[in-house]
């Protein structure tokens, strides 16, 4: 049981572990109680070595410092921005966000399940998120190089976006990000199996 | 036989070695100098150690690419690729040189069937129409019919035909074709064509051009076929670079291989009558899909192991060896593993190279260099 927890968070682990600075309350090493190193405080700012578990020695190193996105301020001032990520599994996940936050990075940030393969270099469609209809509107229009990767996505609605091109700003305060559901059946093209 | 024992001290073992093969035309004159398969093009100009001695030869003035996916398009866009663009990347010094020697100026990009079959995406096709001081050059006839089936087709291959019928056929407003005109390289697509035979010089020993079929295609969309005509048509080149399609090799005698469709067989991601056994990614698709695709595809596999330890398919609960029998095994037969710490040391010099140059990085060539390095 452990083992199949620890393989369905593995996903989600490598995202931290690989970007940005574990939240070791989501690692399942935390709460399985077999993380043996501490991570201090102080070692926020420099990338670690490496942190051991029962039997694995774990390294991991910071290749980009997010200190500017997506970091949740927290204080409560002009800049906060409030939004609301839907995970895969319907569970809705508020977030204090601040103006200038990058959505991609934001989520990472609190270890939200969202993939971003090419780091934000405009190369796949991972990111992708559904957009709450309301605030849709209020974002700036793709970029035609956006709208190249959007035609790869999955399960692409009216509302889609790619995370990594989504820049937080005061109006969009309350916005939903809604995370898509994996599917199966995905061809490059937009051909949609016949079920049988 | 090291597999074999790898999965005797593991509960699960997945491959996931993607496709190092590549699919051969099958035509006369394939091994002629000149000719050369995408996969081993790529591989010079990426720095890939076995594909170090290539030495392409770029002395002529049209190639031509058979294949119209994500690939082909890579291979035309570094053929004409303006230098000071590629020498900010990470291409290999090697190929940066003889790069800068080529005289090569046209590509074309030869396809079996018509404009709404090709197999690249619409990124790939953007970067060949913005490519600074290139024109391009198609047939007109080709795009008949396709303009009207548009309206029906997915958004996907909607955005890349209308991509595609801009470029072959709207009149260029005045600034474009002025850039056109000025421009010193062409790219082009041919359709309906199929490779029937490469022509060699009179002396037998290098490309002159090669021979096309000319094909009708029966049926529409996806599932339209190429049909012989009887007719073929020669075109004059120097280089003829064949990006048909990888190919997955199969690796260990006593996992199940698919030769006919080079994958290894599987349901969705677990390989038949071999409990612990899965495969992912290309070898078990087959080697189509970008980014997106391959992710989902990994975590399809990932969910079949995870069904299986649920549903105790997988026993989880006897004790493995692991890593720590593996490493002894190396040990005993004086195998020296290199380390994600080892890769790093591998990083940093070939950065730092790059930075003196002012390309992200500058690749080792050879294994040798690679291993000095990460013995340090």
């Amino acid at each position: 049981m452990a083992a199949s927890a620890a393989v369905r968070s593995s996903m989600g682990l490598t995202l931290r572990l690989s970007r940005v600075i574990p939240d070791c309350s989501t690692c399942p090493f935390h709460r399985l109680k077999s993380c043996v190193g501490i991570v201090a405080n102080s070692l926020r700012n420099r990338s670690f070595d490496n942190f051991q578990t029962i039997n694995r020695h774990l390294q991991t190193s910071i290749g980009l410092y997010h200190s500017e996105e997506g970091t949740s301020g927290a204080e409560d001032s002009d800049d906060v921005v409030n939004v609301v990520y839907v995970d895969r599994s319907g569970k809705r996940i508020p977030i204090k966000a601040k103006v200038g936050d990058n959505v991609l990075y934001l989520a990472h940030k609190h270890g939200i399940e969202l993939e971003g393969a090419c780091e934000a270099s405009l190369a796949c469609s991972t990111c992708q998120v559904y957009v709450s209809p309301a605030h849709y509107d209020k974002l700036p229009e793709p970029d035609e190089r956006e709208d190249d990767m959007l035609d790869m996505a999955p399960m692409l609605q009216e509302n889609s976006r790619l995370g990594c091109q989504i820049t937080l700003t005061p109006e969009l305060e309350g916005m939903e990000l809604t995370l898509p559901k994996v599917t199966r059946n995905f061809y490059v093209d937009g051909h949609v199996p016949k079920p049988h | 036989m090291i597999h074999a024992y790898v999965r005797v001290c593991c509960t699960f073992y997945c491959q996931s070695y993607g496709a190092e093969g590549n699919r051969s035309m099958g035509v006369p004159g394939e091994d002629l100098a000149g000719v050369y398969s995408a996969k081993d093009f790529v591989g010079w100009y990426n720095g890939l150690p076995s594909c170090r001695e290539l030495s392409p030869d770029l002395s002529c003035e049209t190639a031509v690419v058979l294949g119209q996916g994500n690939v082909a398009l890579d291979v035309a866009r570094i053929l004409l690729c303006p230098l000071d663009i590629l020498k900010s990347t990470d291409i290999t010094q090697l190929a940066l040189e003889a790069l800068a020697e080529s005289k090569v100026r046209r590509v074309l990009i030869v396809g079996r069937r018509g404009p709404v079959q090709v197999a690249c995406t619409i990124k790939e096709l953007r970067e060949m129409v913005n490519l600074p001081d290139t024109r391009p050059e198609m047939v007109a006839a080709d795009f008949e019919g396709v303009q009207e089936a548009v309206n029906d087709l997915p958004r996907p291959r909607k955005r890349l035909t209308e991509l595609m019928l801009k470029t072959a056929m709207e009149v260029p407003g005045e600034k474009e074709q002025e850039r056109r005109k000025k421009a010193s390289r062409v790219w082009g697509f041919r359709f309906f064509r199929s490779p029937v035979e490469v022509l060699s010089d009179p002396d037998h020993k290098r490309t002159a051009g090669i021979r096309l079929a000319i094909n009708m295609l029966e049926g529409s969309g996806e599932s339209a076929r190429a049909v012989l005509t009887g007719e073929v048509e020669d075109v004059t080149c120097g280089l003829v670079i064949s990006s048909i399609g990888y190919k997955s090799l199969p690796i260990d005698a006593s996992v199940p291989f698919d030769s006919h469709r080079a994958i290894v067989p599987n349901i969705m991601g677990r390989v038949q009558q071999a409990t612990g056994l899965y495969c992912s990614g290309w070898l078990k698709t087959g080697p189509t899909g970008v980014i997106a695709t391959t992710m989902n595809n990994s975590f399809d596999t990932a969910r079949s192991v995870v069904e299986d330890m649920d549903s105790r398919r997988l026993d989880v609960s006897a004790g493995k060896p692991g890593s720590q029998s593996i490493s002894a095994l190396l040990d005993e037969r004086g195998v020296k593993p290199v380390l994600f710490s080892d890769w790093e040391k591998i990083d940093a010099l070939e950065t730092r190279r790059g930075e003196a140059i002012g390309k992200p990085r500058e690749k080792l060539l050879t294994v040798e260099e690679m291993l000095l390095e990460a013995r340090k």
